[in-house]
């Protein structure tokens, strides 16, 4: 494994170091070239079994995670180890963008989800924002967990806080939804960028684990669950 | 709407059954709720029990409906890519187990009713009996043939219900001929007659039978792959060889290749993972094709999100024609990479934004040409009982909203103005 060592801005003060799962060596070979020396790539996995070894032996901060594996997909890999590696963050890459993947890989314990042609920059970025804890939330996933939340339901109908988005979450789901940027969801609702990651990551833990029966109907109209 | 809706064929459903999927089948058809479809078979058990009857027909003769994925996500589940999904049989709740078993009863009830309790004692218990041993075994068949593609998954829990659904049918005989004649040693014989008679029989056409059923099996399969296998070269030499062709032939430009590139990237995707699509053309889709067009011809990547979805009539239509007039504008003027559109179909109003990070303009200070594209879009947009807000800085690049009212209350002169928030409401400055 090549050790490239960058030294750029890491969290922690150390390069970050990253765990490339896709069972297309040419895909990871590109995903390697384009993440360069911005952090530091420990392994490769090709398949469900080599991941969740590749996860125990080098205990990296990310995990790229591809979607659909052999073995059983990422979600798989996710109920095996996610539990029992906090510290590893996962970040679900793939080129399907069907709601029942999305939903489903970010419900088994994914903190973002990227499709496969984001550029480099914008990868690192959510790898950084990921290790950090925040969430990263596409346009696209912003869509689905509108549309999976969708209805106006009565306050008093609903038991917990889980099931449903506050007006401020929505509105910045909707933001994302519309193609903003952190930066620029800060700025149109005069707040800081930390509170937008707040809400953020409140929606990624309303979404993983709300038993809201509408989004149960919603994920079972689509299969999945 | 002049496309012919393709016809629509009667399924037993597989996601939530609780006995045979019949029931919830014939509810799914027909449209209307499934406890009606319960009471009915019970109700009609009355008649010479032709309620269980027509349920038990139903059962054999319906085909097990499938459920419909996309090609690309039904093949990487079949690769094993994807975690298999939950049982498809998990579905149904315990409420709807609990009714069905309360109106089972209630159909036991009504048997009794109708034959006369002095019968019953000699005849519905081994009933009973034999349609509990039928439906345990034919369940295990549907399940069988719902998993067709794992045979491992049957294992010992299917051998076991399969077993105790033939000792529950062989006992249901037993009592039955038990108390018909002679006893249960005539019983006893009868059965070990037939017992002998089904073993001769089995040895002589066994070989035959099980060499029938998989040569049949394997044939299907074979056919199954094979047109799967001509799908799939069809379409890859429609679009992909095709793509491919155009990209070595004009290696010379990237920005083509990447048009190219990127329009076969999204037709893929859509052949491989859209949902199975309705037919008519919806807001999204028509939104979706737009902005496929206008990326090819600007070659500027579109990128819409939608959530909700509604038919198109003549407002849906204009807010479409608006939406690619807004998208077209940031093609050309902005000299964004990329341009995101946002559709959301809410309960009040339809909303479409259109955004691009391109260089931006002040909207007081418009030139001729831009401050055109806005009027008609605002126009257009009122006439329908719309708004559309152009919000724009320089460098700081342009979005555009558009709005449509669902409920329509419009007023001749359409109404509403522009949101407050606009920088530009359209009037003339």
């Amino acid at each position: 494994m090549t050790t490239p060592t960058g030294g750029t801005s890491a969290v922690g003060g150390h390069d970050l170091t990253v765990l490339l799962v896709d069972d297309h060596a040419m895909f990871r070979t590109g995903v390697r070239a384009e993440l360069g020396s911005a952090v530091r790539i420990v392994a490769e996995a090709g398949d469900v079994d080599e991941a969740i070894a590749a996860v125990e032996t080098y205990r990296p901060d990310v995990v790229l995670l591809d979607v659909h594996l052999p073995g059983g997909g990422g979600a798989e890999v996710l109920r095996r180890v996610a539990t029992r590696h906090p510290e590893t963050k996962f970040l679900a890459l793939s080129v399907s963008d069907a709601a029942e993947d999305v939903i489903g890989v970010i419900r088994a314990g994914a903190r973002g989800y990227v499709t496969k042609n984001i550029t480099g920059d914008e990868l690192i970025d959510a790898i950084r924002r990921v290790a950090g804890g925040d969430a990263v939330f596409s346009p696209r996933l912003a869509g689905f967990v509108l549309d999976a939340f969708a209805g106006t339901i009565e306050v008093a109908q609903v038991d917990s806080d889980l099931d449903r988005l506050t007006e401020r979450e929505r509105e910045v789901m909707r933001l994302i939804a519309r193609g903003y940027a952190y930066k620029e969801v800060a700025k149109e609702l005069f707040i800081s960028v930390k509170t937008v990651e707040t809400h953020v990551s409140s929606v990624l833990r309303k979404l993983q684990l709300s038993s809201r029966h509408e989004l149960t109907r919603w994920a079972n109209d689509r299969r999945l669950i | 709407m002049t496309a012919t809706p393709p016809v629509r064929r009667l399924y037993r459903s597989p996601s939530s059954r609780v006995l045979g999927g019949v029931a919830q089948g014939l509810a799914d058809h027909l449209g209307v709720p499934v406890l009606w479809v319960r009471l009915a078979f019970v109700v009609t058990t009355v008649f010479q029990l032709a309620g269980v009857l027509a349920y038990a027909a139903f059962w054999i003769f319906v085909p097990l409906g499938t459920a419909e994925t996309s090609p690309g996500l039904a093949s990487a589940t079949r690769r094993g890519l994807r975690s298999e999904e939950k049982d498809t049989d998990a579905a149904p709740s315990n409420r709807y187990t609990l009714q069905t078993a309360a109106l089972v009863v209630l159909g036991i009830g009504v048997v009794w009713f109708v034959v006369g309790s002095n019968r019953v004692s000699s005849l519905l218990f081994p009933a009973v009996l034999a349609i509990a041993g039928f439906a345990l075994i034919w369940r295990q068949a549907d399940d069988t043939s719902l998993r067709r593609w794992v045979w491992e998954t049957s294992g010992w829990q299917a051998v076991l219900r399969t077993a105790a659904g033939t000792l529950l049918v062989l006992i249901a005989y037993g009592v039955f001929v038990a108390q018909l004649g002679g006893g249960l040693g005539s019983a006893a014989q009868l059965l070990a007659a037939l017992v002998v008679a089904l073993a001769g029989a089995g040895l002589l056409l066994g070989p035959w039978v099980v060499r029938l059923v998989t040569a049949l099996a394997e044939e299907r399969r074979e056919r199954v792959r094979s047109q799967e296998r001509a799908d799939v070269a069809a379409h890859l030499h429609d679009s992909v060889l095709q793509t491919l062709a155009l990209l070595q032939k004009n290696a010379s430009d990237p920005a083509l290749v990447a048009t190219l590139a990127r329009r076969q990237e999204r037709e893929l995707r859509d052949w491989l993972y859209a949902e199975p699509s309705h037919d008519g053309t919806t807001l999204r889709k028509g939104l979706v094709a737009d902005a496929a067009e206008i990326e090819t011809t600007y070659r500027v990547p579109i990128e819409v999100v939608g959530v909700g979805d509604t038919d198109p009539d003549a407002d849906v239509d204009a807010l479409r024609a608006a939406a690619r007039e807004a998208m077209t504008n940031a093609a050309k003027h902005s000299g964004a990479d990329r341009i995101d559109v946002y559709a959301e179909v809410g309960g009040a109003e339809v909303e479409v934004f259109v955004r691009d990070r391109g260089r931006g303009f002040d909207p007081t200070q418009v030139p001729e040409d831009r401050l055109g594209i806005r009027r008609s879009l605002v126009a257009r947009m009122e006439r329908h009982g719309g708004s559309a807000v152009v919000r724009s800085a320089p460098g700081e690049g342009t979005e555009v909203r558009l709005a449509l009212p669902l409920v329509r209350d419009r007023s001749p002169n359409g109404g509403r103005d522009g949101a407050p928030e606009g920088a530009d409401g359209g009037a003339d400055r």
